[in-house]
């Protein structure tokens, strides 16, 4: 068992003031191993699960969150539980199918006032689970699908939002649906091919078309604002809009803050 | 026996000079890490005899020792098992490029274990070239599982099935990772024969169903087999007559339309796999299908209901037809009313663990409480390992359970909301938690939570003997309480804390204690730069690594300690400083 080497401290200690403050933190040799790209970039990893910083109000976040113009007097103390990072610990990917599974009384606005009252032991968790299985003879929306239009397309689509866990992956498969591009994704590790983003024409603008989606209030947002998860709870239907079109829809950053502020969570 | 002493000493002596082969030869047949670096201590001739002779490998730490460390000491080794970040990187708290990438590891590995066969990695970063890596230059490799990993795509897994001829285990749970498409299924040899465990349950595109298929009906001897959400009821049972001989089946979803025939066929198909004893997956299952499963239930052991938000009823309906059930973990959707059924049904389970459904929802009236855990301790005597999150506690209940259960070894009660009280008396669960440091003798792991002071620690320092893995969010206190642990548990390996109240005197009250233990993380707490200075320069067989905690307005930070003798870490990003 022998001693570590003597450590080069110079190069590793950071840089403070006398005060022994964290003035800039000017850490170490920061080598970028690997695929990561260097430097933190929050929440941009390519189809990656969904983490608290995407999640601005309902998982718990940072502050420093781009989007969230959070003014919660106590931002992430204790008392408020469901702002806090990382809290509850349950791991990023059952969190994300919780999102999925969560969402189904949320997003049945189809029910009447009746049915909701009907329910059996008084509660509403069994809206919750059910699929087809509904002993109410209720009409149950199958969680997951919703109906997609496309402006110039008199037929529309359903696609099922529980197959996918991100934007990217949606929107690809919208494509597959709308526009029928011919398989270009080259699978043997082209590197433009893993920018999903760049091949998800209708996510960067750069098409003729963008995706939007109605929310439960009726409103018609850009799609891509929210985190993933707010997005499931509230959507109720998608439409690919031309671009030309798009003016009509509330500023993105604007709208996007109040929905957090006004949010129960 | 022998009777004399000096004819036992003569003995000893004579063991003690066995000749090399010999000691070998039983000393391969020794496969617990722990005996085995008991083993390494004895004497050098057994030192000596114990690394050529071990095969596995298990590094805790990737950081505590340099691979080529390892690779010198252990010549012969088929087998690693590599674990990487902290356990609260599994919650996002720490930054993505943080470090942990089994590059090194590998490159290192390619020269001294050309022939390795297993890599089992948590919570590293993998990427791409890595996977490639791998499958180009280990020729006889057989088993990969990844968990919690991150940094890779479904492209590394390509490279996996296309080149490692002779694949045997490929399980990959839980990773956050680009998954692209399901090509890589696809991407195994025509004649493929190999494979005994897959697990693909977390991914989510699509694979080519033809294929997996196939696969499975060339692979007689796949054992486990877990698939993901997209495949169909109808798919996975023409999955379940190719491999009648499954031991542990995760199936896709559990929701669609079937007729009347099908539902027959899928019936029948779980009857013939006849070797089931454990079952996951069931995404979406309802009433409508569980009633396929019951035939296999009756030998399973381990049922994996976490994803399927399952009513009290559903539940109970269902475990009624479990009855040799040790493990069971289920969402709090089944309520208290579906844990009672499980308490009456399984008197041999020993693991439960509850998930919350709906982790930010406040609503006291929703999962399961108290009486759901005393329930099932009450039916369950064998109960050993709990993972319960719930929204209400008492310490009442939690005296009770332990008294029933005495033989806990794992007990991590998560009481979601941080900081609250017991809700009946209001008061902290400092007795409940202390009962069940009094009581369980034999606890290894605890997770607290609710509202605890310094009461909470001095309990666990004065009782819990044999803890090794302690948990700890939200606590009040005082330096006092974290210096109760530290002095009072000698078996004491990780020990993570968060938003707690334990500043630098805390911090180094533990000086003497951190070489001995794998781990200590501190975020959110009230220790300073300073403290973390002090404790870095009196030990420099430590790296004490700080982050800042952005949340906190800078203020705090995320202090990560671990002994090591690699020395501080070349690989450390920007915003990791090691003191």
């Amino acid at each position: 068992m022998e001693p570590p080497p003597a450590r080069g401290r110079d190069s590793a200690a950071p840089k403070l003031d006398t005060a022994g403050e964290e003035a800039e933190l000017e850490l170490g040799l920061g080598l970028s191993v690997g695929g990561g790209g260097g430097g933190e970039r929050a929440g941009a990893k390519r189809g990656r699960i969904l983490t608290a910083r995407d999640f601005p109000s309902s998982v718990g976040t940072k502050r420093a969150a781009d989007e969230a113009v959070s003014q919660e007097p106590g931002g992430g103390s204790p008392t408020s539980g469901s702002q806090v990072v990382g809290w509850p610990p349950i791991r990023a990917y059952r969190m994300n199918s919780l999102v999925n599974l969560a969402k189904a009384p949320r997003a049945e606005d189809d029910i009447s006032p009746n049915e909701k009252g009907k329910s059996k032991d008084g509660s509403e968790d069994k809206t919750r689970t059910s699929g087809k299985s509904d002993v109410d003879g209720r009409e149950q929306k199958h969680i997951g699908f919703v109906k997609v239009n496309m402006d110039g397309i008199p037929i529309g689509r359903k696609v099922d939002l529980n197959a996918h866990a991100c934007y990217e992956t949606l929107a690809q498969a919208l494509e597959d649906m709308f526009f029928r591009p011919a398989k270009t994704v080259d699978l043997t590790g082209v590197e433009e091919n893993r920018q999903v983003k760049k091949s998800s024409k209708l996510l960067n603008g750069c098409s003729e078309f963008v995706l939007t989606y109605e929310d439960k209030e009726g409103d018609w947002m850009l799609i891509g604002d929210v985190p993933w998860g707010m997005f499931l709870t509230a959507v109720k239907r998608l439409r690919i809009m031309r671009t030309s079109e798009v003016n009509g829809i509330a500023p993105r950053f604007q709208q996007t803050s109040e929905r957090q502020m006004r949010k129960p969570i | 026996m022998d009777p004399g002493k000096s004819r036992d000493s003569a003995e000893t002596a004579r063991v003690m000079q066995f000749p090399n082969d010999v000691l070998e030869r039983i000393l391969s047949l020794i496969d617990s890490h722990r005996d085995r670096s008991a083993v390494s201590l004895v004497s050098k001739a057994w030192y000596n005899a114990e690394r050529w002779t071990r095969r596995h490998v298990f590094i805790g730490n990737c950081y505590a020792v340099l691979p080529q460390i390892v690779a010198r000491r252990f010549p012969n080794i088929r087998g690693v098992m590599l674990k990487g970040k902290p356990r609260f990187s599994d919650f996002n708290m720490v930054p993505p490029n943080w470090g942990a990438d089994v590059h090194a590891w590998l490159a290192v590995f390619a020269d001294q274990y050309p022939l390795l066969e297993e890599l089992r990695l948590k919570r590293m970063t993998v990427t791409d070239e890595s996977l490639k890596f791998l499958a180009r230059k280990f020729r006889n490799f057989r088993a990969l599982s990844l968990v919690s990993c991150d940094g890779f795509s479904t492209d590394g897994l390509e490279a996996i099935a296309t080149d490692c001829r002779h694949l045997t285990e490929l399980d990959i749970q839980e990773n956050g990772i680009d998954d692209i498409s399901g090509n890589w299924l696809s991407c195994f040899p025509e004649n493929f024969t190999s494979l005994e465990v897959l697990n693909f349950a977390s991914l989510s595109s699509d694979v080519n169903f033809d294929a997996l298929e196939r696969l499975v009906s060339q692979c007689k001897s796949l054992k486990i087999l877990k698939v993901n959400k997209n495949i169909t009821l109808e798919q996975l049972q023409r999955l379940l007559v190719r491999a009648p001989q499954l031991t542990e089946l995760g199936t896709g979803s559990f929701l669609q339309e079937l007729t009347a025939h099908q539902y027959v066929e899928l019936e029948r198909a779980f009857i013939s796999c006849k070797n089931l004893h454990a079952l996951s997956g069931l995404w979406e299952a309802t009433t409508l299908y569980l009633p396929v499963l019951y035939p296999a239930c009756t030998e399973l052991t381990f049922l994996n209901l976490s994803y399927a938000a399952l009513q009290s009823e559903e539940l109970a309906k269902l475990v009624a037809h479990c009855p040799h059930l040790q493990r069971l973990w289920v969402l709090d959707t089944v309520e208290d009313v579906g844990l009672e059924a499980v308490a009456s049904n399984c008197p041999l389970l020993e693991e439960l663990r509850v998930f919350p459904a709906d982790p930010y929802d406040q609503d006291i009236n929703r999962g399961v409480t108290e009486s759901g855990f005393l329930a099932v301790s009450l039916g369950c005597r064998k109960l050993h390992y709990v993972l319960y999150f719930c929204r209400q506690m008492t310490n009442a209940a939690v005296a009770r359970i332990v008294q029933n259960c005495p033989g806990f070894t794992h007990f991590r009660l998560c009481i979601m909301k941080p900081g609250q009280p017991d809700y009946l008396t209001n008061e902290p669960m400092d007795e409940g938690f202390g009962a069940v440091v009094k009581t369980c003798t034999n606890l290894r792991r605890l997770g607290v939570s609710g509202l605890l002071t310094d009461l909470t620690f001095e309990y666990i320092g004065r009782y819990a003997k044999n803890l090794e893995t302690l948990s700890v969010a939200f606590a009040e206190g005082s330096d006092r309480g974290m210096q109760c642990i530290l002095d009072g548990c000698p078996k004491m390996r990780k020990l993570e804390i968060r938003d707690s109240p334990f500043g630098n005197v805390a911090l180094l009250s533990g000086l003497e204690k951190y070489e001995s233990m794998r781990s200590l993380w501190m975020s959110a707490c009230k220790v300073t730069l300073s403290g973390c200075k002090l404790l870095a320069r009196q030990r420099p067989r430590l790296n004490v690594e700080v982050m800042k905690d952005e949340v906190d307005d800078g203020q705090s930070y995320k202090v990560y300690v671990y002994r090591t003798l690699a020395g501080p870490r070349t690989d450390a990003p920007s915003f990791v400083c090691t003191l």
